[in-house]
């Protein structure tokens, strides 16, 4: 081969390693979100929505306040399509940028791809809602931070609402539950707490599983038919969850007997079910609906200035939408509490670690941040990374989901145990010290 | 066994039959397209993508339903015709495999283009069918269903008379039977392939309408082609009937497997069984239940 | 005039020097974790493919669950084999998939064509439901997604992305050595026969089925290295979900892209997978910036790979391999 091949591979070489230097302007006044969003894929109803949120409620912050103490929030999204090589790829060209916050994927395998790199990198990670439930742990895990739900939580809470709608915990004696779940590490999860909860309360527990991507229900859904249970716990995701409910109205189950868990929770997931989703009831950390004053807010000053995220303003207010805008203040006030300690400046991943791990929020502070109703409180520790993080149920009527449920707290001493003993296992595995204070 | 044991299995066997009829809606678009030109098109999942994604869009901006109809037709039309002169026609030639992974990349460029235009949110369709359950003899059947299956013997029935009795039919069969015979006798085969891949493309468009309903419109909409592929391998290629039954047996068996062989094992075996199933079954028959040829190129 | 004709080894070993002893040096951690490593993992899948698909003829749609067999067999025998050496496991790794590989293999003995794909499609969901339905792949974790290892060789810890690229650089180099190698042997040139005229070779004393076998085991066996590189020194985690169908398309087209029977189109193609979507978006945002949001930008560079896959194929069927000769041939001294 030619003289023209060596410079053509040399010119090669030379265009990747310029690619990947990074001009790093440093602005003291500004704080960085490296956003992994997805718009495209299968997910990208969902994805539009929570960053849709999510920058929107940073939108806010700027617009009102001029930003967090004088300090400008700004990102930048990379696109993963939900696909966790993109999400990796995305986080080695970001990570380098200078006053990265946090990082906030809402997506299990990027998540989990992310531990061991966040962690070196000391930079947050937040996978709100979800995640991996030892991480809740925080003296193991010290940058992960499934705040207000973790998949066990959410377990007891659907649970502790079954029973409420019986008439008290005792009542769940004797009766059936099936469990429909994903067939993915995700569905899987709970399986061993819905068996522990079962014992405990002494209700028939039948979990069936529904292979990824869940176009097909037929088999599940009659065998559910012959086994009569009271109440279906729906652990879906994406396309899984409208064929669901389809295929309990096809199958005759009654549909407000299905509970949804918190991915099976959002307008996307049942619009496309059109008539056989009237009735289904699904968990939820944040209330849907655009009557919030920060919603409110949101929809005068964001999108009335032409800056709003979302392509389409109806969607203001859905629970995705309203899930993003939540991470939005979590964000934030995290920011605020550590910028109270180190100073009104950019903070290093480290400082916001530790306003996360301060991050209390109460129904008072809710109430001033806008966001009364919109979810209860939260109240973060250095060794709690969830945050105690309580839910509600809504029901959906055919056009929009309401809150049908008090905010009911999900059995924490219980699971703990459960939790520590997870993360001590994996602490051992990888040689990690288990921390004995905030500043450990 | 019981009553009430027999009674679900009756629901559980008419179950799968109705599925496999739906996916057999979706195969044989591709039969259509492969007796005539050879190619798998693998596109057929981004079509029905397409047709249903423009169909719902279409009526939720105010479009009456048969007008919206009628323009989605069109427009399937339209591209099964765009299809056949932009990416078949410079192909001619290439062995199958490269066929096969134009179709791959032209499933890439539909899917992007859908997307583009009408926005990746999801949506419901409604044909108008309320999904109420009937009752037959104790047994439990889905209307919704029913109307699938008599919807996709209605189009078996039209395409089948539309082969034996018009003259384009006959041509199609001419040149799946032997393209140079075909073009010795002066028929037109651009214009024939044309044609198929507009047909296609209605067909497309019937499926799409019919599996939106039953799913809902979006992305993963395009996935029932991985449904579609274990039917053709049953009953071949190049075979309508074939891939009827193949279809009606992949959807029985796959149901039946995994309600009751499922459990052992832990259940989700839907996902491989349909493809090990006509993996098996080809072992002892190479070509399928009704396949003709036998596929030599890789 | 004499002309002066360099030997064929000038070329790979150019590359090998400058892959070995400069790009160490000049590239940044973002390039090695971001665009080499991955780069070099998929490669060496394409090239294995390649071996079955490109040289022997036998298609082949389930790649990335023999990649999925690999990475989780190397999991396994690193953690339940005590003191095993890492290269030993990716060896074992190695041998578990060609096992698998054969396994799904034997029915090329009957199929031909696309009913061969099927059945390799076959092998791509079942592998996937194993993987995920059995906890004991994934060492019973509640989630079924297991971290990587340390990456340890002979007491060398390679943790660094400089370091991460080496380790992977030499065990693309070596493996697709062996095949360049196996290649030019009679097996190889059995592996054509089978392709071209699965008859004529019977006819003229090939011996068919062993031919078809060996492809299927030498094949998975790379397949399933690669499948260990990409778990454990690309992403660091393995999931199931992660060697879905899609990445068996991936590799396909890289195969396809790249030039089929060829060595070095599998490399070709694996660059233009690995760093033109990348290149396209940053070009997007550079060009279009915030106007359309990442979906929009997405969306285009979706349809223009696909079109361009469309394209390369009506142009260039053999596959940039081929490009890449005309041109260094009108290039070339005399």
């Amino acid at each position: 081969m030619s003289f023209i091949k060596h410079l053509k591979t040399a010119a090669l070489a030379v265009t990747l390693a310029a690619s990947g230097l990074q001009l790093a302007h440093a602005d003291a006044n500004e704080q960085f979100f490296p956003l992994q969003s997805y718009r495209v894929g299968p997910y990208a109803a969902g994805g539009t929505g929570f960053f849709g949120g999510f920058i929107d409620y940073l939108n806010l912050v700027n617009t009102r306040d001029g930003g967090v103490g004088g300090v400008k929030l700004t990102w930048e999204e990379g696109e993963t399509q939900y696909e966790v090589e993109r999400g990796v790829e995305v986080y080695e060209r970001l990570k380098q940028r200078p006053g990265i916050a946090t990082w906030n994927p809402l997506s299990v395998g990027i998540a989990y791809a992310l531990i061991d790199r966040v962690t070196a990198d000391k930079v947050p990670l937040l996978t709100i809602n979800h995640g991996r439930t030892d991480t809740t742990d925080g003296r193991v895990f010290k940058y992960i931070f499934p705040l207000l739900l973790n998949p066990y939580s959410e377990t007891s809470g659907i649970v502790n609402y079954i029973a409420g709608k019986e008439g008290g915990a005792d009542k769940l004696k004797g009766k059936k539950i099936v469990v429909l779940y994903h067939g993915s590490p995700y569905g899987k999860e709970t399986i061993p707490i819905y068996e522990l909860l079962a014992k405990k309360y002494g209700f028939t527990l039948q979990q069936i599983e529904v292979p990824h991507p869940g176009n097909e229900q037929q088999s599940q859904w009659l065998a559910i038919r012959r086994a009569k249970p009271d109440y279906v716990v729906l652990r879906g995701w994406g396309v899984m969850n409208p064929v669901a409910l389809k295929t309990a109205q096809k199958t005759g189950f009654p549909v407000d007997h299905i509970v949804g868990n918190v991915w099976s929770n959002s307008e996307e997931d049942v619009i496309p079910a059109g008539d056989a989703a009237k009735g289904y009831v699904a968990i939820t950390t944040v209330a849907a609906g655009a009557q919030y004053p920060v919603l409110q807010e949101i929809t005068k000053t964001v999108y009335g200035a032409g800056k709003g995220n979302l392509q389409d303003p109806k969607r203001i207010g859905s629970v995705y939408h309203n899930l993003g805008v939540l991470n939005g203040i979590l964000n934030v006030e995290a920011i605020r509490i550590a910028q109270a300690r180190f100073g009104k400046r950019t903070l290093t991943g480290d400082e916001v670690r530790w306003g996360l791990e301060n991050l209390k929020i109460d129904e008072a502070r809710a109430a001033a941040l806008g966001a009364k109703g919109l979810f209860h409180s939260i109240n973060v520790t250095w060794d709690n990374h969830e945050g105690d993080g309580r839910v509600a149920f809504q029901q959906w009527d055919g056009s929009k989901w309401n809150v049908v449920s008090d905010w009911i707290a999900p059995d924490w001493k219980l699971l703990r145990p459960i939790i520590e003993k997870s993360s001590l296992a994996y602490a051992k595995e990888k040689n990690l010290k288990v921390r004995k204070s905030i500043d450990d | 066994m019981d009553a009430g044991d027999l009674s679900f299995f009756a629901e559980v066997l008419i179950g799968g039959l109705l599925s496999g009829v739906m996916y057999s809606l979706v195969a044989i678009g591709f039969v259509l397209i492969y007796k005539t030109s050879g190619v798998l098109n693998f596109a057929q999942g981004a079509q029905l993508l397409f047709a249903a994604l423009t169909f719902v869009s279409l009526v939720e901006r105010g479009v009456p339903f048969a007008f919206a109809l009628a323009l989605t037709f069109a427009l399937m039309v339209l591209l099964g015709l765009t299809i056949e002169r932009a990416v078949l026609r410079p192909l001619v030639n290439q062995p199958p495999i490269t066929l096969f992974m134009a179709t791959l990349g032209l499933s890439y460029v539909i899917e992007g283009v859908a997307q583009l235009v009408w926005g990746t949110q999801v949506h419901a369709l409604e044909l108008g069918i309320a999904d109420e359950p009937l009752q037959f003899l104790g047994i439990m059947v889905s209307t919704f269903d029913l109307f699938a299956a008599v919807t996709a013997g209605v189009m078996v029935a039209l395409l089948s008379a539309f082969f034996r009795y018009t003259r384009v039919g006959l041509a199609f069969r001419a040149v799946a039977d032997d393209t140079y015979a075909a073009i010795a006798v002066g028929l037109r085969l651009p214009r024939i392939w044309a044609t198929v891949w507009a047909a296609a493309g209605v067909i497309a468009l019937v499926a799409g309408l019919l599996w939106g309903a039953r799913l809902g419109v979006q992305f993963s909409l395009s996935l029932v082609v991985l449904k579609a592929l274990p039917v053709l391998v049953l009953g071949g290629f190049d075979s309508i009937l074939g891939a009827i039954v193949g279809g009606l047996v992949i959807g029985a068996l796959e149901k039946l497997a995994e309600v009751y062989i499922g459990p052992f094992v832990g259940g989700g075996i839907e996902s491989w069984f349909a493809y090990v199933a006509a993996l098996a079954f080809l072992l002892i028959r190479p070509s399928g239940l009704f396949g003709q040829k036998l596929v030599e190129r890789a | 005039m004499r002309t002066l004709s360099l030997p064929p080894w000038t070329w790979p070993l150019a590359v090998l020097v400058i892959a070995f002893g400069v790009v160490p040096f000049i590239a940044s951690g973002y390039v090695f974790d971001a665009l080499l490593i991955p780069f070099l993992a998929l490669s060496l899948a394409a090239v294995g493919l390649n071996l079955l698909t490109g040289y022997a003829g036998q298609l082949s749609l389930g790649t990335a669950a023999f990649m999925a067999v690999g990475a989780f067999a190397a999991y396994n025998f690193n953690l339940r084999v005590e003191g095993l050496p890492l290269l030993a496991s990716i060896g074992l790794a190695g041998l578990a998939a060609t096992a698998v590989g054969l396994v799904f293999g034997l029915p090329s003995l009957r199929l031909r064509g696309f009913y061969l794909a099927v059945s390799t499609l076959a092998a791509q969901f079942f592998v996937q439901w194993a993987l995920t339905k059995f906890g004991w792949f994934s060492n019973d974790s509640a989630s079924g997604v297991i971290d990587a290892p340390a990456l340890e060789v002979a007491g060398i810890v390679f943790d660094t992305p400089v370091g991460r690229y080496i380790f992977s650089l030499s065990i693309v180099t070596v493996l697709t050595l062996l095949a360049w190698r196996l290649v030019r042997t009679q097996a190889g040139h059995h592996f054509i026969a089978v392709r071209d005229n699965e008859l004529a070779a019977r006819v003229i004393g090939v011996p068919v089925l062993r031919t078809k076998l060996l492809a299927f085991a030498v094949s998975s066996f790379i397949v399933g290295v690669a499948g260990v590189l990409w778990g454990f020194v690309y992403l660091r985690t393995v999931e199931p979900a992660g060697f879905n169908l899609d990445r068996s398309f991936q590799i396909l087209f890289i195969v396809i892209i790249g030039g089929l029977a060829t060595i070095r189109g599998a490399f070709f193609g694996a660059a233009l997978i690995v760093v033109f979507p990348l290149l396209l978006s940053r070009a997007g945002s550079f060009l279009f910036g915030g106007r359309f949001d990442s979906g929009v930008l997405d969306m285009s560079q979706r349809i223009v790979l696909g079109a361009l896959i469309i394209f390369f194929l009506a142009v260039e069927p053999r596959g940039l391999a081929a490009l890449w000769d005309r041109a260094r041939r009108r290039f070339s001294p005399a």
